[in-house]
């Protein structure tokens, strides 16, 4: 094979939740009566962009075959404490920026300490700590409330030359600075090892330990990059349960729309972004419609349980019916 | 790992004690450590009427955590408590208000429903090889999005039947509420499909090694599809129960039940990768949690306190006694 057979092959997915994601775009902004201007582009990238974080921090988890049921929590926690830190001067509002992305940091690493080092399943464990981050962001906020550095937030989710949306140049540089390095790193192909096969990763010798540390920790990172930007669209904090829920749930429907494979070892963080862009437009769609917002969850319900039952299609290339069973 | 590292102490032990697994005998301690430290907290707490109340509460999360367990022998998880509660709930008000013949089956209508998302849970995974978690997930939400369009995003009016209301608070014999005794029942039968049928051996080979029992003969996704919808019916079943407790569905009821059911059975010593465990210690868990969960609230503690609590409690003991042997 060449090499950009094998390049494609690798990247399939992403092509795939990219071509999706286009096609859907289109017919939304074709149908959108404003039609494609920057307006309706820096609205549908702000709603995005946060699934777009949140989605990429379960995708580096779900790459060493773990689930993070705690990063719609997460979310909320950072978002909740980053309505009291992230205001004042100039120098109060960076430091209060490095507090809430050190807490994310933490709270990944306290769930990646837990399951790696704990030897407890990621599911229950993340079910519980998410729990835990929960509580915390209840108590800082009891009550929705609290503000933000508006000078900042306004940067951030405005447009660049009154054409560019900020937040997806901010997405594109979380992707270069924290993406990149990582998923190019020995950490980064240990996680990816680690996913694909435990065993074969530690006979080679490759820091699987490590890696799915590392994975874990900057999964809570990037969580709290998109808590950072939910304060920056909505100026408040809020410690909504259904909200922290559906950002879970969410985010598991735009990792497999974005090719990620919930076994592990295959995907980008790249294609959860389209996946996750994906989902928020199919989302939209209802909207341009006219359909009662209702049946909104309905919908997104049942494109995730299309997305999810995709998947069985692998069924028919199974030829030893043994391996149904892994 | 447990029977090597206590094998030398317990082998001086009476018979009764050595076959006991570890775990539950850590629920049940749990439990009296808990009770001890009530006590010192308020009289009242030992006395035969609080506890009657507490094994009431229990029960409803005892009937849900029985449904719970059955799946997670199997090595799967069923994520799609909450709605599948909700559901069983507003279906049975709903059935309820359609004349005397919606009042009759306003149960088996909600039981019918909680089946019926078990039942595209057991067939996504067991025929379509979805990893549970993830298909319960997608389930819960197409549940809730039903839930959302048939109730307005209200709390539906329709208020529980008669019938519901008896089961929930009623008394058929004196001094032990019905809810006690249903959940009594369940858990018997659930015994007795465990140890003493085919059925319930199989789950716990599916539970151990798939692949084995799959070639010794059992059709292995049958089973999973059977266990998947017992497990849907009964979570809608304590939802059915818990809509006659408060005499009304409402729309996030079953959201306080997902981590406390798999809590439950995973603090009663069942392996969450399946294939070990026994009735007797989900019976502890349930206890536990319902204790724990009364006695933070008796200490007016704040619900953002009791979710710390909580979590932080679930993560302990799990490391005290849930630990993955270590690998290699």
């Amino acid at each position: 094979m060449k090499d950009w057979r094998y390049w494609l092959a690798e990247q399939r997915g992403t092509l795939l939740a990219f071509g999706i994601f286009i096609v859907m775009f289109t017919i939304y902004t074709s149908n959108h009566p404003a039609g494609f201007t920057a307006n309706v582009v820096q609205t549908a990238s702000n709603k995005g962009v946060l699934l777009a974080f949140v989605a990429m921090a379960q995708t580096l988890v779900v790459i060493t075959a773990g689930i993070d049921l705690s990063v719609g929590m997460i979310f909320l926690l950072t978002n909740c404490l980053a309505s009291w830190l992230v205001i004042g001067t100039g120098i109060e509002t960076a430091f209060g920026v490095v507090a809430v992305l050190g807490t994310g940091l933490l709270c990944g690493a306290i769930n990646g300490a837990i399951v790696i080092y704990g030897r407890l399943q990621p599911i229950v464990t993340t079910i519980a700590t998410g729990a835990v981050y929960f509580g915390i962001a209840l108590l800082l906020r009891p009550f929705p409330g609290g503000s933000v550095n508006e000078d900042l937030a306004d940067a951030l989710t405005g447009r660049l030359f009154g054409v560019v949306p900020a937040s997806l140049v901010a997405l594109l540089a979380v992707v270069l600075v924290v993406w990149m390095p990582f998923s190019r790193s020995v950490l980064g192909r240990a996680a990816y090892a680690a996913g694909s096969s435990e065993m074969a990763a530690y006979m080679s010798g490759v820091p699987i330990r490590r890696g799915k540390f590392a994975a874990y920790a900057l999964a809570g990172l990037l969580a709290a990059i998109g808590g950072l930007f939910l304060t920056f669209f909505t100026y408040t904090g809020e410690a909504a349960y259904a909200s922290g829920n559906a950002y879970t749930l969410f985010s598991i429907a735009a990792v497999v729309l974005g090719g990620v494979s919930l076994f592990g070892g295959k995907g980008s963080a790249i294609g959860a972004i389209f996946g996750a862009l994906a989902f928020r437009t199919i989302g939209d769609l209802l909207f341009v419609f006219d359909f009662d917002p209702l049946w909104q969850p309905l919908f997104q319900g049942v494109i995730l349980l299309i997305a999810v039952s995709l998947g069985a299609f692998a069924l028919f290339r199974v030829r030893n019916r043994l391996e149904w069973f892994l | 790992m447990s029977e090597t590292t206590i094998g030398g102490i317990a082998g001086r032990m009476p018979k009764f004690v050595r076959r006991a697994d570890p775990a539950v005998l850590t629920a049940f301690a749990c439990i009296v450590l808990l009770l001890f430290v009530g006590s010192l907290y308020s009289r009242s707490f030992l006395s035969p009427e609080y506890l009657l109340q507490q094994l009431k509460v229990a029960s409803f999360l005892g009937v849900i955590a029985t449904g719970m367990m059955l799946v997670i022998l199997l090595g799967q998880i069923d994520l799609s408590v909450p709605w599948s509660v909700a559901a069983g709930a507003m279906m049975a008000c709903a059935a309820a208000a359609y004349g005397p013949v919606g009042v009759a089956l306003a149960i088996p209508f909600g039981i019918f429903c909680g089946v019926a998302i078990g039942v595209v849970n057991g067939i996504g995974v067991a025929y379509l090889r979805i990893p549970s978690m993830i298909i319960t997930l997608a389930t819960n939400a197409v549940a809730q999005g039903l839930m959302v369009v048939y109730t307005g995003g209200f709390s539906p009016q329709d208020s529980a039947t008669r019938a519901m209301r008896y089961l929930a608070t009623g008394f058929a014999i004196p001094g032990v509420p019905n809810a006690v005794v249903i959940w009594a029942l369940i858990g018997a039968a659930m015994v007795f499909v465990l140890t003493r049928t085919g059925f319930g051996r199989t789950v716990y080979g599916i539970g151990n090694r798939e692949r084995a029992a799959y070639l010794s003969g059992i059709d292995t996704r049958r089973v999973v599809l059977i266990a998947f919808a017992v497990s849907g019916g009964l979570s809608a079943f304590g939802g059915v129960l818990l809509a006659g407790y408060a005499s009304k569905a409402a729309q996030s009821m079953g959201d306080a039940y997902l981590l406390p059911s798999i809590a439950a059975v995973v603090l009663g010593g069942t392996s969450i990768l399946g294939g070990r465990g026994s009735y007797l210690g989900t019976v502890a868990g349930v206890i536990l949690i319902t204790l724990l969960q009364s006695i933070l609230s008796v200490m007016q503690m704040p619900e953002a306190g009791r979710q710390i609590i909580y979590g932080v409690v679930i993560v302990a003991m799990l490391l005290l006694y849930g630990r993955a042997p270590a690998s290699r």
